[in-house]
Parts: C-alpha cells; structure tokens; sequence
C-alpha cells in the first residue's frame, strides 16, 4: 500500500509532480533567506524573538485561555424547536416580477418567415430575427429532412460520446471555411455559445473589459467566469480606454500579479439592444495598444454585414485573424439552431475541453446541422443578397426617420433598429404601455411587431424600453414602406 | 426488491389519482406532514434495507498500475517540455497569432493537461460515426496525425455496436412514425423561429408539447426548452437568491453546477448518495441560518438527479422526500438520465420508486436522451401553498415570465418538438400500438427472450444482462442494479484504447 500513498501527489493530474518541484525550490531558497537574516540581527533580537515564540505557544496550549470563539452547543430539543419554528419563503414569489403578457404570448400558425399568421392574420414580419429570409427555404428544408432520413432527429450524445457525426465535421470545417478561421466548433444552442465560451478562457482573477449595452448571455458568461469585470459605457472608446489605463496603473504597481491576470476585451459586432455596429479599428489598436484579447459576439451581424456577409470584420477590413475569438448564433441569420465559436486552432481547441455547453450537451440535431450547411452554400452562392439587405436597412431607417414622439436608434446598415420615446415618461412600465399601444395597433394593420423584452430584474444595465424593428430580405420595398407607414400612423394615434 | 415491485403491477395513473384524492396538492410544508407515520417508516427502513449499490474497490494491481501510468506520463511530460525549451524537439502545437507580450492564455497546469494527457489520448474520444446513434453505428475511423493535433479521416467505415449512445428506448432511428412527424414538421413550421418564446417564437406545437409532458410526469404544468443543459443553467437562477441555499449531490451534472453559480445562492455538499450526510447539512443549516447575515435561510432547495450518468447510480429518492418533507426544504430532481428509462411506465425514478410526483416540487428532464431528440422540461406543481399565509402562484408561471432561455434564447426546433411530441405519445400508449410497452418491456431482465426478439432496439437496454454479463467478465462497474448507466471503471488510461 505504501507504494499506492505515495504515488498519487506525483502523479495525478491534481497535483503534477513538477509543480511541487518548484514550490520545493521557492521554500528552500525563502528558507536560506531567513536563515541569512538572523547572522545579520543582534543577539538579543533572537532571543526576544524566541521568548515571544514560547509565549504564544504557552498562551495557546494553556487551558484557562480558549483561542477560539466559544461553541454555543444546542440541545436536540432546541434544534428540534428551531426547526418546527423556520418557514421558508414559498419556492416563487407572491407577486409576478415579470410582465403578465408574456406568458400569453401570442402563438404564430405556420412558418415565421416572410410573414406571421397571427390570429388568422398574415402579418408582415418585423420582428424576427431571421434576416436572410431562411425560414422555409425550400432548399434548406429539403436537405434536413434528406438528413433527417439519414440521422433521424437526435444525436442522443454529447460530442465525446459517439455524439459526433459527420455533418457536424463537416459544418465546422465549412464555417471555418467561410469565416476565414483556422476552426470553428459547434454548439447545441446559441445563448449556451458565449456564455460557455467566456467561463472557458477567463477565470477569477482575470479582468474582462466590457460594453454596457452587451445581451444577456453574455452578461451570464461573465457572472459564470467570476472574473473582475470593467464595465464602459456604450460604444464609448475614451471610457474604455480609461479603464484600461486605470487597469495598467495597477498592473505596474503589482508586476508579479500582472504577469498572471489575463485581460479580455467583450463587444458585440451589431448589439441586438441597440442596433449600433462595434467600432472595431479603434477596438483593435486598444488590443495591441493594452495587450487585451478581444472576443466578438456576431450573432446579429454575421450573414449581415461585409460585402460577402462575412461579418464585422469584413465590414472594417480588419484581418479576422486578430480578432481572438469571434461568437455566433445560428439562431439569426441562418435560421437554424445552435452556435459556433471561431477563431486560431490555439484559442477555440481549448473549448473542446473546457467548454460546459459543448462537453456536457448533446450536440446538435445532425439535421439542424445540415440545414445550417445549406445555409451557407446559399451565402456563398448568392452574395448579393447582403447587399439587398443593407439596402433595405437603409430604406426602413429613411422610412422611419421623424416620427411623432419616437426616435430610431440603431446604424444605418443594422438590420435591427429600436424605436424609443423622443421624451421621458415617469416609470419604465408608463413607457412601455406607450409602445405596446403602437406595437397592437400596428398588429391589426397587418404588421407584426414587437417591444424588446428583457428580464428587468435580471439585467445589469437595463436598455430604455424600445420596439426592436427587424428587416428581412424577403420585405420587398413596398413592404417596407407600408409597415413604416403603418407604425408612423400608429404613432401620430397614440402621440397625436 | 423494492417496495414499489407490488404496486408497479397497477398503472401509474390510477396510482396518481388515487394518491391525489387522498391528500391536497401541498408543498409539503404543513406540520402534520412532518411527521412520518408508522406505515411510511417501515416502509423507508424496508427501502433502505434493500437498496443495493455497487462501488467496488479496485484491485490493489489495477489501482497501482493505473497510478504508476500517471506517475510516468507525467514524468515523459516533463522531459518533452524540457528537450522543447532546450530546442531539442519542436513543438507541434498551433500557435496564438501576433499576441506577443500578452499574458499566457492558458495557465500552466491547464495548459500542461491538454497537451501531454487531452492530446494524446484525444482520439479514443470524440469519435465520428457517419449514422444515427443507434443500436449499430458506423464508426468513422481516423489517423492521428502529428502526435494527436490533429485526426485525418481515412473514409473507413466500421459497424459497431452501440454502447455509448444513451439511446435508452430506441428512438434514435431514421424511420418510422417519429421521422414521418417529424418531416411533417418541418413543411409546416419550417426549422426553426428565429425568436424567443417572449417575442414571437411560440407556436402551438410548444403548448402542446408543454401540456404532453406534464401529463406524462404527473405535474400540472411544464415548459419546454431547446437545450437541456439550459434548461438547468438558465431556470435555477429564476427560482433561487442571494438569500437562499441550495444543497447539492457532490456529483451534480455541470449543468446544475453552472446554474446554481449563476444563482448567487450559497451552495453546500453533500456526499454523493449519501442520506446521513444529506440530513447533517440540512440540519444544520436550518439550526444555524446563514452564517454571514445571521439570519434564517430563505429557503433550501435540494438538487439532486434521478439517475447519475457518471456513476450510473440511483437517487434514494423516498429517503431524500421524506428528508426534504423533515426540513421542509424544496427538491429539484434532474430526470435527465431517468425519465423514460427507469420505471414500470418509464416515468423516471418517481415511477419506479412509487412516488407521487407532488412531492417533488420541481421536475427536470432532458428530451435528449430516451427520446431521441434535443432539449428540456420543467414541470412544477402549480399551486404554491405556505402554510402561513394562504396565497396561490404557478411556479410554471413563474418560470414562463422570468427564465432566462425563454426570454433572451431560441424557441424549440418544430421537428425536434414533434419527435418528442410522438415518441411520448408512444411511451404513453396514446399513438394506439403497444411499441411503447414493447420498449419499455425490454428494460426488464425478466423479458429477456422478448428482448432478443426486437431487433431495433440499443444495446444498453438489455441493461441488466449486460452488468451481469460484463461483472462475470472481470471488470469493475459502478452503479445501481436499476440503472440503465453501466460504467465500467477502466484504470490505466492508456487502456482506453
Ligand atoms: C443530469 C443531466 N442534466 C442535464 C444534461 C444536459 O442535457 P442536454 O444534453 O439535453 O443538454 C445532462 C446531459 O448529459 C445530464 O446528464
């Protein structure tokens, strides 16, 4: 057994016998430095030294003197009287803390693609997020349901455990492909992408520079990493610059554990909250300038910005690879399910380990796989469609340009707008029955809208309550301009 | 075996009812509930008393074997860094573009794992197979090219036996009634919404889906999500505080790790399985109340799994309900591994165990596993009563309004939400065959001759024939006689291979 109990410090994984090696070689070299103190002091200083020494171990030992704080010992009937008396709180709270219309959303027929059947209704659709138009695509439909013949539905595994199929290779070579990345790897859903991928690199201790306006997973990313996070203001590079002064500062005065804490920079390429695009040649010589890595969410503008769609940084001309790691949803522009991270083969192999939502979940459905690869034969053969789509932001943003009492925020470019209120009402609840107001007369004109909805209680920094526009491809012109008149009618109606 | 074998024979629903009519739905707070009988703790001592789990202890050879190949692996680690550093050898692995001067990425130890144990051995795991994750698969056979970075596929397909999938009832399969729904699907709904249940992502097959599952778990109401690790990850934090305590199984799935972090509530342990340690931690944290704000908790939430994949392990759950009911603490069971697996009805370990299922105040379950297709329930008692002051509020109502994944995340695929939707259905009976009953027979040793017969079934479902087969074989399994989750303890890694 002897030779069992010993062993294990060297060998197992949680305590590599090397590292002891070199605590062994710090201890030993403080040792001799200690040593080399006491020839320098007097004599007498040893001696009271000592003295206080034995003291102490004396004052400890002795009975009469209890070190620690005295244990108040219950008896069995108190603890049982302590437990009869505790009520806990109920497992929900008395009161809804959410808005009672959202668990009565209204239920969609049919496909949510061009437009939404409600309540027997064809509405046109802006307010999905499906901006290429992919939603009942023949095409795609028809290579997951050949794939679902092939697979069936589930994978019944997560990726270690005969859960990888070759449609998921294959999906990860092509987004790698596509993105211009060393690799990609994917996940079974996209809230589950960056929030796994952020835990996965930053650890308490490490700093993580952060945009206020980032979406939720992220902000969930972040709590899960532990990590110390510096919040700037919204797309404002002079705060984070700030920040990162302030971070240097104390990194020069503490070197050693400046050595040791990594620096992350978050940002999203177009934020869903605020419809406004990253400005990434700034972000970039901030990167080099502070040595942060940079992470991008691209969730919304993947499949959206860049001559061929490939993103914010064909957008910017800024080489992809620079960027560390960039985090997409295949639950927007490519109308599937899931999501995938991309960047060097250094930076994104480690997710295969360390990655919560792709280690433990069962991967993809091979068909949503499939499907996400059509999608992207799609891209690659018709990259006009980019192009059209822009075109057509840029038409809604003119459209809705003066309206009664609300204002568009949001880039040009940016398939995603938010209308907010142009003045302040007193509570955030006043403001938001304004604009459900609009959102429902504007629904029994035929166009589906819907406010932005967030957890108000859960978010770290809560948007102003806003209607989240999305255009679509398949919105023809017509389309777009009789929804904007629509909404600037129901605006002069409830403003008027 | 176990007191539930003679009630088993009745079906589950008329087990409910007549269980329901007897006692109000409660959450198992009121006082004369505290207080077990003299029936109830028979019964427990009976149950105790014929729980059976295995862990057996490793040879002495194995256990030194396997300590000695680590001792070595490490001990070649070092000296390959060393003949890098010394530029001796070249390191084969991908290299971080143009961040020079930027803190390492990865810390030592991490990255020391991942390049000398991961890498190497990476192979042995993630294997491809090129078909559904069936009772026989196709294995794609791979070249570890450069020292395990990288995988060439060599276009060499292999037909394996499936021991690896947990495709407990079979229904990962590309034919039959659940694909033709599921093709239906797809032409009517298309793939996928685009949009969170908040917005516009609800269609009516997710309601229909929702009622489904509550019905089949015996709860009054659910709501479904596209991923099961979500569905833990993003609920616990809507259910728990700061000012709350969750107690954990020491061997919870990451999921639940993630959600009770996210939570902010303090989380304590408890050995796994292990009721004596389970009551302690509760005791005391009722007795005592939260330390660092010398208050009473505001309520103890107990997590815990039904069947434990790691360890194939079986929840003592009438052990941890009457505990809970003690302590008047709230369990949340994660049915992941369970739901569909264990059971007379396949209803998870509440159905196996007899249980009423209002005793659990939170049901969780993945769609993953025995249904063949992707995502996660919750299912709560919808009536949440204190004893105190009498006032009602759906849980599920609750979890509707402010879950994080229904909120901000994607709402489930229509294809995946209607293979769920049929192959419950067939668990249950309803699609007017007796597959459900032919699946589910075959989990029962006792139907072995049956069992031979269907040949479309996965090979862990001979579950029992296959422990005591594997046992007979010399190898050490882990893990409760119930349990579909068979795991083979393998010492030296480099026998994975
Ligand atoms: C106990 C438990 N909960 C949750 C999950 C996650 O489920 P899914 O694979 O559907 O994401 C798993 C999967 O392995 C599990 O074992």
């Amino acid at each position: 057994m002897a030779g069992v109990e010993h062993c294990p410090t060297e060998g197992s994984p949680g305590s590599p016998y090397y590292f002891q090696l070199s605590y062994f070689t710090i201890y030993l070299t403080k040792g001799i430095e200690i040593l080399e103190y006491y020839t320098k002091v007097p004599f007498y200083h040893v001696l009271f030294e000592a003295v206080l020494v034995i003291w102490i171990y004396r004052l400890i030992t002795s009975k009469t003197f209890r070190f620690r704080e005295q244990k108040i010992e219950l008896t069995e009937k108190e603890e049982e009287e302590l437990i009869e008396e505790w009520q806990p709180e109920p497992l929900v709270p008395a009161t809804p803390t959410y808005d009672l219309d959202v668990i009565t959303p209204k239920v969609v027929e049919g496909k949510p693609g061009h437009t939404l059947k409600i309540d027997d209704m064809e509405c046109l659709n802006f307010a999905t997020f499906n901006f290429l138009g992919f939603v009942g695509n023949d095409k795609i439909e028809d290579t997951a349901i050949k794939s679902l013949h092939r697979y069936g539905v589930g994978s019944c595994g997560p990726r270690g455990f005969y859960g990888t199929i070759d449609v998921h290779l294959e999906l990860e070579e092509r987004l790698a492909k596509y993105t211009r990345t060393e690799e990609a790897i994917l996940y079974s859903y996209g809230f589950s992408t960056i929030a796994s991928a952020i835990p996965a690199y930053s650890k308490r201790g490490d700093v993580v520079f952060c945009d206020k306006g980032v979406s939720f997973a992220i902000q969930k990313g972040l709590v899960a990493s532990r990590s110390r996070v510096m919040w700037f203001e919204h797309n404002d590079m002079e705060d984070l610059e700030r920040l990162l002064l302030e971070q240097k500062e104390k990194d020069e005065k503490n070197p050693k554990k400046a050595s040791v804490t990594r620096r992350f920079l978050i940002v999203e390429g177009i934020y869903v909250n605020y419809g406004d695009i990253a400005p990434l040649p700034k972000l970039m010589e901030l990167k080099y300038k502070y040595k942060v890595r940079i992470f991008i969410d691209e969730s919304a503008s993947f499949g959206v910005l860049g001559h061929t769609g490939r993103g914010l940084t064909e957008h910017f001309n800024v080489p992809i690879k620079e960027v560390d790691l960039v985090s997409v949803s295949m639950e927007n522009s490519l109308a599937t399910i899931g999501g995938f991270c991309c960047g060097t083969t250094f930076v994104v192999d480690h997710q295969r380990i360390s990655g919560a939502g792709y280690c433990f979940s069962a991967s993809l459905p091979p068909m949503l796989a499939s499907a996400a690869i059509e999608a992207l034969n799609i891209m690659e053969q018709k990259p006009d469609m980019f192009d059209d789509l822009r075109e057509k932001a840029k038409l809604l943003h003119a459209e809705l340009d003066g309206l009664q009492g609300l204002v568009c925020e949001g880039s040009e470019e940016s398939p995603i707008k938010h209308l907010r209120l142009l003045e302040q009402l007193e509570t955030i609840d006043d403001e938001e029955d304004k604009l459900k107001e609009i959102v429902a007369i504007a629904l029994r004109n035929g166009v589906a809208l819907t406010i932005a909805r967030y957890l108000k209680d859960d978010e770290k920094f809560l948007p102003p309550p806003s209607i989240r526009v999305t255009v679509n491809v398949q919105l023809t012109k017509e389309e777009i301009k009789r929804g904007a008149q629509v909404i600037r009618q129901a605006a002069e109606q409830v403003f008027g | 075996m176990t007191p539930s074998k003679d009630k088993s024979k009745m079906p589950v629903r008329s087990r409910l009812t007549s269980r329901r009519s007897q006692k109000s739905r409660k959450n198992g707070f009121s006082s004369e509930k505290n207080q077990l009988s003299a029936l109830q703790e028979e019964k427990l001592k009976e149950f105790r008393e014929s729980f059976v789990e295995e862990f057996q202890d490793a040879p002495l050879y194995a256990a030194v074997m396997s300590y000695l190949f680590y001792f070595y692996m490490a001990f070649f680690a070092c000296i390959k860094d060393l003949m890098i550093r010394l530029g001796v050898r070249k390191s084969k692995r991908p290299k971080e573009y143009k961040n020079e001067g930027f803190v390492p990425l990865y810390p030592e130890f991490e990255d020391f794992y991942f390049r000398h144990i991961y890498i190497p051995y990476s192979w042995a795991f993630n294997k491809p197979i090129s078909s559904t994750a069936g009772p026989i698969i196709q294995l794609m056979e791979r070249e570890v090219v450069d020292g395990g970075w990288q995988h060439r596929l060599t276009g060499v397909k292999t037909r394996m036996i499936n021991t690896g999938s947990y495709n407990y009832l079979g229904f990962a399969e590309n034919v039959g009634p659940c694909v033709e729904a599921a093709e239906e699907a797809v032409k009517k709904h298309g793939l996928a919404c685009c949009s969170s249940r908040h917005e516009f992502g609800s269609l009516a097959l997710h309601n229909e889906l929702e009622t489904l599952v509550a019905r089949f778990v015996g709860k009054p109401a659910a709501m479904v999500f596209g991923m099961g690790f979500s569905t833990n990850s993003t609920n616990i934090p809507t259910l728990v505080g700061k000012k709350d305590l969750i107690i954990s199984d020491a061997l919870n799935h990451s999921s639940l790790v993630t959600g009770a972090r996210l939570s902010g509530a303090t989380i304590r342990v408890f050995k796994h399985n292990d009721m004596k340690s389970l009551e302690s931690v509760l005791r005391e944290s009722v007795v005592k109340g939260n330390p660092r704000r010398h208050r009473p908790w505001g309520k103890i939430l107990i997590i815990v799994e039904g069947v434990y994949s790691m360890e194939g392990s079986v929840l003592r759950l009438p052990e941890v309900v009457a505990l809970k009911k003690k302590y008047k603490a709230l369990l949340y069971l994660d049915e992941a591994h369970s739901i569909g697996a264990v059971g007379p009805n396949g209803r998870g370990v509440t159905d196996y165990f007899g249980v009423d299922p209002a005793d659990v105040d939170i049901m969780m379950g993945t769609f993953t596993k025995s249904f063949g297709a992707a995502g996660g329930y919750i299912a709560a008692t919808q009536v949440n009563i204190n004893t105190l002051i009498e006032y009602s509020w759906e849980i599920i109502d609750h979890i509707r309004g402010s879950s994080h994944s229904a909120a901000y995340a994607s709402s489930m695929s229509p294809p995946v939400a209607v293979q769920v939707i049929s192959s419950m259905k067939i668990i249950m009976g309803e699609d007017g065959t007796d597959e459900g009953k032919r699946r589910l027979k075959a989990l029962d040793e006792n139907n072995r001759e049956d069992i031979l017969k269907t040949r479309f079934l996965s090979a862990i479902i001979y579950f029992r024939y296959f422990r005591r087969r594997v046992k007979e074989m010399g190898y050490v399994v882990f893990g409760h006689n119930a349990s579909p989750i068979i795991p083979l303890v393998i010492f030296a890694p480099g026998n994975t291979a």
